[in-house]
């Protein structure tokens, strides 16, 4: 079984690039160059220099001691939440922009929800002296100001999206309308392994060097490469993406994607995508996402902001349909409880979406020597408010 | 011979127009399409709302969260239909995206549309290499005719593709734009529609998005078989009322 995207754009009956014609042109030069850029030494040199000296990679591979003994079982977690802007995110919009510079694009535009992909986008656009445009939901724009303020100090241009419910997916439809407005300019930095072909596959190369990482680590510290299993959060599913890309054809290594079940998987308020979704078309590809039996595309909640997509990037619809991955839906207070049990037993405060990841150790038992690789895909900071209102600190 | 086709053999520039099902109130569908061939148009395109049309400017995605909200369903479309030829004779092509095609069954939503005498569709977000391949035999069993949209970035060879994929018209954007976002065409869309004129394609040619008046029709069909109107006929509609159709076609004849 292959889990990678095929020739045509596809992960088995998932993928695909249904976009307007207005969009063909764009799409189809990136398609056409993504793979050679990549390959290319100097672009590769840049990439790798960058996430060194600016992120900050590699990224520590950490053995959470107490955390294990809790549960019994070996837990180690990949620190994302270390990387410049706090997040996995950055990892992607380094390697966007490069390609952008390559493919002579002078603008950028991107979309967010809670804002880490906005941040993540701006920063890399100072860096490299690109005009950067954010599409972001205004009721997104209301809940997450500090974000906004990140984005305006780094330079870049916040636009609300009026539109649908004033969220993430519209916020999401808005950059594409801009896309098709701006043709000739502009790259759209997707944050997410979302979108029609090639970007679920180039966000997922770009990302996998978490688990190109995790490989060589993990021979260091426990004397092999393989993991028994790889667990992260999935709203669009880039952290997860980047997690599992080195492990998919190892057989002997489990992977665990972990939804947000909001306030629980049948209670109407609910980002379990793998469960409620159908088979459908979202922002340019087919996958598993959550609509109406008409076809109209519903509004998924969970506490989580970063989680709350209405669809799932095709590759992991894919694993989930195959089986090859593992699903588990984590409710808002299953994902709180688990946020602050790491606080206090290593130090450390996840993003919410990462506790969601975290969350799985009161569900499901491990054996004492088994070794669980958990993606921490971004730090806490964005959620003080939410931790806040939801402890009563 | 469909509809669609003895409509572009007519030796005249044509009008067809777009407008919501659902939009403004939820049964105005039947009675829209009425009045619109009564005023003297030669299409109509009737838009199948959906959540998140990518395409669309603010006029339309306005006029499809309302329709939506009204409570327009793929179903519902399809009653309101039911007897639409016992009174209406011009082509009607239904525009929507392919979800919510794709959940009524691809296969199902041709036949129901061949039931009721719709003669053709125009789904943005089926490309036409996934019609080729995945679609292109039920879409002509049910005698529908798939139109596809270029654009000024369209190359030569995909437009020569596309021509041969197609069997009615070939719905020409006016310029790199989403629906509703322009006024007037400059010397740059002219080039674009002169281009396309002197490529000498086997199906004609209708400009579609930035066509809101006299002047931009009559511009358009300079260079095109006929012209399409959206967005400035939906603002029409909310800013004025259903009764006065034939004013809004009257103005755009002139």
């Amino acid at each position: 079984m292959n889990y990678n995207v095929n020739e045509k754009g596809y992960y088995g009956v998932f993928g695909g690039a249904f976009i307007p014609e207005m969009l063909y042109p764009n799409v189809e030069e990136l398609r056409q160059k993504y793979l050679d850029v990549m390959a290319e030494p100097d672009f590769k040199k840049e990439f790798n220099q960058l996430l060194k000296d600016y992120v900050g990679r590699p990224s520590p591979l950490y053995f959470a001691k107490r955390l294990s003994k809790k549960y019994n079982t070996k837990i180690y977690l990949k620190r994302e939440d270390l990387n410049h802007t706090g997040a996995h995110k950055i990892n992607n919009t380094i390697g966007q922009i490069l390609m952008a510079q390559r493919l002579g694009k002078t603008r950028i535009i991107a979309e967010t929800g809670a804002g880490q992909h906005g941040v993540a986008t701006a920063t890399v656009c100072a860096l490299m002296g690109l005009e950067c445009i954010v599409y972001m939901g205004e009721i997104d724009i209301a809940r997450q100001a500090p974000n906004v303020a990140r984005m305006k100090m780094l330079g870049a241009k916040v636009v609300p999206a009026l539109s649908g419910s004033r969220t993430l997916k519209d916020a999401t439809n808005e950059a594409i309308r801009d896309w098709i407005n701006n043709p000739i300019n502009t790259h759209y930095i997707i944050g997410s392994a979302i979108g029609p072909h090639p970007y679920p596959d180039m966000v997922t190369r770009f990302q996998s060097v978490i688990s190109e990482e995790i490989k060589w680590q993990l021979k260091e510290q426990e004397g092999r490469e393989n993991p028994d299993y790889v667990v992260a959060c999935i709203g669009g599913g880039s952290n997860a993406a980047g997690t599992y890309y080195h492990f998919l054809h190892e057989p002997d290594v489990k992977i665990i994607a972990v939804e947000a079940a909001g306030l629980g998987v049948n209670s109407g308020e609910s980002a379990a995508t793998s469960i409620l979704g159908k088979e459908g078309i979202i922002h340019g590809c087919k996958t598993l996402l959550m609509q109406t039996t008409d076809g109209q595309i519903t509004e998924p909640y969970s506490i989580s902001a970063g989680l709350d997509y209405p669809g799932v990037g095709p590759m992991h619809a894919h694993l989930a349909k195959t089986g090859r991955a593992e699903f588990m839906a984590i409710t808002d207070d299953e994902a709180m409880t688990a946020g602050l049990e790491l606080c206090q037993l290593e130090g450390i405060i996840p993003a919410i979406e990462s506790s969601h990841a975290l969350a799985i150790f009161e569900q499901r038992t491990f054996k004492p020597d088994e070794v669980v690789v958990v993606s921490l895909s971004g730090r806490g900071d964005k959620d003080l408010d939410t931790y806040i209102k939801y402890f009563k600190l | 011979m469909n509809r669609i086709q003895t409509k572009l053999q007519e030796d005249k520039k044509l009008l067809s127009i777009y407008f919501t099902a659902g939009y403004p109130h939820l049964n105005d569908t039947v009675t829209i399409i009425q009045d619109l061939e009564k005023s003297g148009v030669d299409m109509i395109e009737i838009g199948l709302p959906f959540s998140d049309p990518l395409a669309d400017g603010p006029t339309i995605q306005a006029s499809s969260t309302q329709a939506l909200k009204n409570g327009m369903t793929t179903e519902v479309l399809f009653n309101q239909l039911k007897d639409i030829r016992k009174s209406v004779n011009i082509p009607l092509i239904i525009m929507g995206y392919f979800n919510p095609i794709l959940q009524y069954g691809v296969e199902a939503f041709c036949k129901k549309c061949q039931e009721v005498g719709i003669d053709g569709l125009i789904i943005p977000d089926l490309p036409v290499d996934v019609y080729h391949d995945d679609y292109k035999s039920t879409f002509e069993t049910y005698g529908l005719i798939n139109v596809f949209l270029i654009t000024p970035q369209t190359s030569d060879d995909r437009i020569h593709f596309i021509d041969s994929v197609s069997n009615g018209f070939i719905y020409m954007v006016s310029s790199a734009s989403v629906t509703g976002s322009q006024s007037g065409f400059g010397v740059e869309n002219t080039t674009y529609f002169e281009r396309i004129a002197n490529m000498n394609l086997k199906n004609p040619q209708i400009i579609g998005f930035g066509i809101s008046d006299h002047k931009t029709f009559t511009q358009a069909t300079e260079y095109a078989k006929g012209a399409i109107i959206g967005s400035a006929f939906i603002k029409f509609l909310s800013d004025t009322s259903v009764n006065a159709i034939h004013e809004f076609v009257k103005a755009i004849k002139n």
